[in-house]
């Protein structure tokens, strides 16, 4: 799967597709996906939660494995995913699209900038 | 030492493969200044017959209830076990499987615990049960802490009339974690009092805990209490240590319980001085994801076919270690399909009946003892196989009347319990023939007349 | 498979059986209660209306031959230690001998209420009494507690005692657990409770405790270290004896897991070492069965100075050998337990070392050490050995050498089943990739070994020959790979009636 080439990515894995300037989409990564397996179960947000970069945002559980997954920016929860409360397979199937897990309110734009883009991302992973 | 098949041959061929000449070079990587010089300090071995001829005659310097009439209760309850319970889970294929790690051979042990799991659910009337924890002590603890990372909030009003046990495990479980017991006082007829469930300090309560029959044998209200609770907005734990008792009686999971469980010992274990017994664990779905322990689902194989396996897992400790909804590991597996054994052979009928019988037995005896001069029956609420009797004098005094008369009695609560007075549990189960009943009454009557 | 005859096989006489569920038929029994010996009784004012419940819905109604062959059924579909090996690292699966589950199934033991006045109780306390100092011989430390029901609990126990111990000294910033890598999943989970906060350590190069990792948490922050010896990589702690007097020396106490004690029984003590608290699986080293999954027993032994703070009561004898229960203990942490533990089980960890005796209880560690060094050394050329050196009970490889054919750890263990055994351990621990900890026990045999050692080399064999025979596995038990996925996606927890009347 290619990552698409106007989101950003950090390197616990997680992506925003930035839309409308100042909202963004927030996933796990094709990479983080398939590192995981089979995603049985996605624990989310309540809508209407600050949240600071770095801050634990949500849970994915496969089978056997438990990973916590971390705000790549600072802002308010204002969706989230419904449908992976009964299709929690989404984030494996179609990771960076269907399959993603929160809208935020970004506060400062300019902490994208501390974030890879598709390249320096696709490097990292090459390093890994 | 006939359980270990390793001939002098085939330890020498052995030490050769891994290159040693003797069995003390394999330990070389500890210290030599720890390593024992000498055999450590413990009996003879024993034949097999010489073994077994100890372990009888200790057995016989007990009285089992079996021999000796016995009214105790209190958490442990005597019951008549079907034989087949035993012959059935006493298979080896049972006792000496392992957790079922491989479910592609475990399938015997993972599918008895699925029935068990279901008729826990049909019993308690709550739709999720879980695939046991120790013993009823640690089901309440679990549920409290449980109860705490849902509720997110520190406060717990616990009936006084929760079995003691229970409630100091509690206390050793949630020590560290921040947790605030309350203690709900009784009414008069023993029964919880329930008034601080609608005063304004019961707003930040995370749970309320209620056992039912509780330690005084009481039967409580728990439809006023799921009522009320829903009011306050906590949970409503509700404990029970009889389960036979939901023969007969509305289970909690239809009054509005939050978390339903306790121990499962009546259901074919026997008092085995106390353990091991069946911890059981019941929740609703909404906190499935926070419950401790393992549970069994069922699912298919490649081939499409039903099978059963260990799920959620992550919720445990091999995953989430430090934060996982339990420490458990091994839980009472063995335990919980005795229980299973023991649901099939009673069954739906037999399970009302049995209920029904020990109604009747305690019933009866309740009614002798009232009739006694200097006998009451402490508490006028409806009771099942147990309730608390006011007895003349120190209830230690008239145990040792009983048991030198071949009687055990009840349970002592006067020191546990002194606001009572002189109380003693008497617990009447099938088990207790009315010879036996008739028999205690007569006893306790020529004590009474002693006293006075 | 190529020569049927070497190995047991999984193949054989398998019934199908539904859910007992499926089997009821309305109306039918198979049970038979005391006679209702009493005076007619108005049924209808025993109980208030109220309380009562309508039906059990969904409880099955079963004749007695009906739930024999069910349960007769659902047993043959379980592989366990009377079926044959069960090398399960960590797990310690040994044979769990007959004479014990008769001794448990006296009706003395089995019919005896745990309230029972002492005076008539005194059989019971003598074998818990007993055992107790056995198990604190065994260990080297002055005190034993039998209550905890398992491992776990025995932990929990034990790390509250820890805490106690540091807050009865007004030492209460001592918070820090120290865990290594390498530990099993309940050590930290226990700590949590017991409201220490844990630290993870990292493994030295040579799967031990490293003395360099452990140095920045020498302070008045730490509770505790707790390590499991030997480790779970099966190897003895070298550095053990060194690493405990440094905790000790900065306030720190040791806890050892003893689910490895089976390799160091009557060779070494660990209170010797200066070990603080123990707990014991009596489910694994004094050969009570596991039952699928439990009862277990967990009994924590500790030192002298630990000895106030165990678990309430503790088992006393007079001068005129009357054993009693002490129930005043200012300092105990309480208890874990509604009664005294689970007593079943420890009469047949009593019956064990009765059996078996100091020397006897020596030769089964020596044994267990042969076995597993012999394990070791034979499979070596076919499996890649993450830590190879002298081991304990058991020994761990892992599946580098066969990764290359595509065939995994899960594969290998999957493929056993096909050759009649049950697999070893996978994924643990952690630190290894893809490991397999056989654990071989001293009950088991050369031929056995033998036998084992010949269906992993087979295997083997196959990864590079035929990968997808492997990856295809099992092929022989009752059912194939089950979908963990589909049970934990779309979770089904009880029986539900296929069609429900009046719904």
């Amino acid at each position: 799967m290619s990552y698409p080439s106007d989101y950003k990515y950090s390197k616990d894995h997680e992506y925003v597709n930035v839309v409308d300037d100042t909202f963004g989409i927030v996933g796990i990564t094709d990479h983080a996906q398939e590192q995981l397996g089979d995603v049985v179960f996605v624990e989310l947000p309540e809508v209407g939660k600050k949240l600071e970069k770095g801050d634990v945002f949500g849970v994915v559980e496969s089978v056997k494995a438990v990973v916590d997954c971390y705000m790549p920016v600072t802002g308010e929860i204002v969706a989230v995913n419904e449908e992976l409360e009964s299709q929690a397979e989404l984030v494996n199937s179609d990771p960076h699209s269907n399959g993603w897990m929160i809208k935020i309110k970004i506060e400062d734009l300019s902490e994208l900038d501390q974030l890879m883009d598709k390249a320096a991302y696709e490097n990292y992973l090459q390093e890994q | 030492m006939h359980y270990i098949p390793m001939t002098e041959e085939e330890r020498r061929q052995m030490l050769k493969t891994v290159g040693a000449t003797e069995i003390s070079e394999l330990f070389e990587d500890i210290p030599e200044s720890y390593r024992l010089k000498q055999l450590l300090k413990l009996p003879e071995p024993m034949s097999e017959w010489d073994v077994l001829c100890h372990l009888k005659k200790l057995a016989e310097k007990n009285e089992p209830f079996d021999k000796t009439p016995c009214f105790l209760g209190g958490g442990s309850y005597r019951h008549c076990i079907p034989s087949v319970v035993p012959a059935l889970i006493g298979r080896g294929e049972f006792v000496t499987a392992y957790t079922p790690y491989q479910p592609e051979i475990s399938q015997g042990t993972l599918q008895a615990l699925f029935e068990y799991q279901t008729m826990i659910t049909q019993l308690t009337g709550m739709p999720i049960a879980n695939a046991s924890l120790y013993d009823g002590a640690m089901a309440v603890a679990e549920a409290v802490l449980m109860a705490q990372r849902v509720a997110k909030k520190p406060k717990f009003a616990i009936s006084k009339a929760l079995t003691p046990g229970y409630r100091t495990t509690i206390e050793t479980y949630a020590r560290h974690q921040n947790v605030i017991l309350i203690d709900l006082p009784l009414n008069q007829d023993g029964s919880t009092d329930i008034a601080y469930l609608q005063s304004p300090d019961a707003n930040d309560l995370a749970a309320v805990v209620i056992q039912s029959p509780n330690y005084f044998g009481v039967i409580e209200d728990i439809e006023t209490i799921g009522l009320l609770k829903q009011n306050t907005g906590c949970l409503l734990i509700t404990v029970i240590n009889e389960m036979i008792s939901l023969g007969i009686l509305k289970p909690p999971g239809e009054l509005r319980a939050d978390i339903v469980c306790g121990d499962a010992q009546s259901l074919g274990l026997p008092v085995s001085y106390g353990g091991p017994y069946l911890g059981f664990f019941t929740v609703r779905e909404s906190a499935l994801r926070q419950m401790p322990g393992r549970v069994v689902g069922m699912t298919v194989d490649t081939e499409g076919r039903q099978g059963f396996v260990n799920t959620l897992s992550t919720r445990e400790q091999h995953i989430r270690r430090e934060k996982a909804t339990s420490n458990i590991c091994t839980n009472q597996a063995l335990c919980a399909i005795t229980a299973a054994a023991f649901m099939a052979t009673l069954g739906k009928q037999g399970l009302r009946e049995l209920a029904l019988l020990n109604v009747k037995k305690a019933a009866y005896l309740k009614s002798k003892i009232a009739s006694l001069d200097g006998f009451d029956i402490r508490f006028s609420g409806p009771t099942f196989n147990e309730f608390t009797v006011s007895v003349p004098g120190s209830v230690k005094k008239l145990n040792e009347y009983l048991l030198n008369n071949g009687v055990i009695g009840g349970i002592d609560a006067s020191d546990q319990f002194p606001e009572y007075g002189n109380i003693m549990l008497v617990c009447a189960t099938e088990t207790n023939t009315r010879e036996q009943l008739d028999q205690f009454v007569k006893l306790l009557a020529a004590y009474g007349r002693e006293c006075f | 498979m190529t020569a049927k005859t070497q190995f047991p096989g999984t193949s054989g006489l398998t019934l199908e059986e539904p859910l007992m569920f499926e089997k009821s038929i309305k109306d039918r029994k198979g049970y038979s209660l005391p006679d209702d010996d009493l005076p007619e009784l108005n049924n209808d004012s025993l109980l208030p209306a109220k309380y009562v419940r309508d039906e059990i819905s969904g409880m099955p109604e079963l004749s007695e031959l009906d739930v024999v062959r069910h349960f007769t059924r659902l047993s043959t579909w379980n592989y366990s230690i009377d079926h044959g090996f069960y090398p399960l690292g960590s797990c310690t699966m040994k044979y769990n001998p007959k004479i014990n589950e008769v001794t448990a199934g006296l009706c003395g033991f089995t019919h005896l209420h745990p309230l029972t006045p002492a005076s008539a109780a005194q059989g019971a306390l003598e074998i818990m009494y007993r055992l107790e100092k056995y198990l604190s011989e065994i260990s080297g430390l002055s005190a034993v507690t039998l209550q905890p029901s398992a491992g776990a609990q025995g932990e929990l126990t034990g790390m509250l005692m820890i805490k106690a111990f540091h807050q009865s000294r007004t030492d209460s910033n001592r918070n820090i657990v120290l865990i290594p890598d390498s530990a099993h999943g309940t050590n930290p989970a226990s700590s949590v409770i017991a409201g220490l906060t844990t630290r993870t350590l990292a493994s030295g190069p040579d799967g031990c405790l490293d003395i360099e990792a452990l140095t920045p948490h020498l302070n008045g922050n730490l509770a505790a270290l707790m390590m499991t010896n030997p480790n779970t990589l099966g190897i003895f702690e070298k550095k053990a004896v060194e690493i405990t007097k440094l905790v000790h020396d900065c306030g720190g106490l040791v806890y050892m897991d003893g689910a490895n004690l089976n390799a160091l029984m009557g060779i070494v003590k660990p209170g010797d070492l200066g070990v603080d608290v123990l707990h014991i699986n009596l489910h694994k080293t004094f050969a009570t069965p596991h039952g699928g999954g439990g009862p277990g027993s967990g009994p924590v032994a500790v030192t002298k100075t630990l000895e106030p703070f165990l678990p309430a009561p503790s088992i006393k004898i007079d001068p005129k050998g009357f054993y009693y229960f002490d129930w005043h203990r200012p300092l105990s942490i309480g208890k874990v337990h509604n009664f005294w533990g689970n007593f079943g089980v420890m009469i047949k960890a009593y019956t064990y070392i009765r059996s078996l005796g100091a020397e006897g209880i020596r030769k089964v560690s020596e044994a267990a050490v042969l076995n597993a060094n012999y394990m070791k050394e034979r499979l070596k050329p076919y499996f890649h050995i993450a830590y190879d050196k002298l081991c304990k009970h058991e020994c761990i490889f892992d599946d580098s050498f066969q990764h290359q054919h595509d065939v995994s750890t899960m594969d290998i263990a999957k493929r056993l089943m096909d050759y009649g055994f049950h697999p070893p351990t996978v994924y643990f621990p952690l630190i290894v990739k893809g490991a397999l900890m056989i654990e071989p026990t001293e009950s088991e045999s050369k031929d056995t070994l033998d036998q084992f050692i010949d269906a992993m080399i087979a295997i083997s064999e196959e990864a590079k020959t035929n990968p997808e025979r492997v990856k295809d596995s099992p092929t022989l038990p009752k059912l194939k790979r089950l979908d963990e996925t589909k049970a934990a996606r779309q979770t089904v927890l009880k029986w539900i009636p296929k069609s429900t009347p009046n719904a």
